[in-house]
């Protein structure tokens, strides 16, 4: 990806500004897809811990060349086997 | 009947009037009636890109507000028969006409036409929603930048939310030599972003600064490599199949020199 002197190719960075910029103008111009993500990732995780406090906190986060979905779920504490219907 | 086809970008100045003069002509070529209709009130273009202006009497905002019947105001193309221009109005605003007025004028063109092309200003607001009230679908131009992409994308989102059917994305200004060299996005890379159909794919060109220059659309004459790409749109916009060119290979012996060279 790195061209003669050292520097990538504006093609791909072209390509990672985008994606970057369109993760973050998707989520705000639709206000329920984060709203789903966070309710299905909720349901997931509690079938594996006991989730305290609020519950998840979902952000999408520019990191350097990408974006990164970042979530803070307060755990009380794990449940003994996961998914509880296969105890 | 025919059918409604806006022609929308989000972004100014990526090529949505050449693009919808273009393939007007192309449509007409193929011996289809075709209407195509300004819905930029107030900054008139399509005019004086189809070498029209002169031709002016009575525009849509007439139209609109009853000073004239819609036949009155379109203007008939000499120079190939079948293609037909309903002009905007260069002194009103957009506010002017109300989607629910445009629904009614072209509802009635399709009753005579087998294609009516809407060409939409830039932007999201009133102008784009006027263009795309009475549309059955969409073609998108964009060209390979981050910020005609980004505008594209927004707009994709905005005609799904009015249900009208998937779009299908026209990539405009290619210049494959720096697609290879690494520096122009390209076509799978867009379509991958963007993720929806391609109909065409139209060369970076000269000849349509000329073409322009002197308002005789590029797809008239067959010289031109972005003329022949708006003839393939036109006949996959009528529902043929046909196989995209590879655009890498610049055609003939100059073109493999220079690529040799690395220029475009």
């Amino acid at each position: 990806m790195l061209n003669l002197f050292g520097r990538s190719q504006s093609r791909e960075v072209a390509k990672n500004r985008l994606r970057n910029v369109l993760a973050h103008d998707r989520a705000d111009t639709s206000p329920e897809f984060m709203e789903h993500l966070r309710a299905d990732v909720m349901r997931i995780v509690s079938e594996y811990v006991e989730v305290g406090g609020q519950g998840v906190d979902l952000q999408l986060q520019s990191v350097e060349d990408h974006v990164a979905l970042v979530a803070n779920i307060p755990v009380k504490q794990l449940r003994r086997r996961g998914r509880p219907g296969n105890n | 009947m025919g059918e409604v086809i806006v022609i929308t970008s989000g972004k100014g100045g990526v090529g949505k009037t050449t693009t919808t003069a273009n393939l007007g002509v192309a449509l007409a070529q193929l011996g289809l009636k075709t209407c195509l209709v300004d819905a930029d009130i107030g900054l008139r273009n399509l005019d004086v890109v189809l070498g029209l202006e002169n031709r002016i009497v009575y525009d849509l905002v007439d139209v609109v507000e009853g000073f004239c019947r819609l036949r009155q105001a379109l203007i008939r193309d000499k120079r190939l028969e079948g293609l037909n221009l309903l002009p905007a109005a260069q002194t009103k605003d957009k506010t002017s006409v109300t989607p629910e007025q445009m629904r009614t004028v072209t509802e009635e063109l399709r009753q005579e036409f087998d294609y009516v092309l809407v060409d939409s200003p830039a932007g999201i607001e009133q102008g784009f929603k006027n263009a795309i009230a009475g549309a059955d679908r969409a073609l998108i131009v964009a060209t390979p930048e981050v910020a005609s992409v980004r505008d594209a994308d927004r707009i994709i989102g905005l005609l799904e939310a009015a249900e009208i059917p998937p779009a299908r994305l026209i990539v405009n200004r290619l210049r494959p030599g720096m697609v290879r060299k690494g520096d122009m996005m390209s076509v799978d890379d867009i379509v991958d972003i963007l993720a929806i159909d391609l109909i065409g794919v139209v060369p970076e060109d000269e000849l349509i600064v000329v073409t322009t220059n002197r308002g005789e659309p590029a797809a008239l004459s067959h010289e031109s490599r972005a003329g022949e790409a708006y003839r393939q749109i036109a006949r996959r916009v009528r529902g043929e199949e046909v196989p995209f060119a590879e655009m890498d290979e610049p055609a003939g012996f100059f073109g493999r020199l220079r690529r040799i060279f690395g220029q475009a």
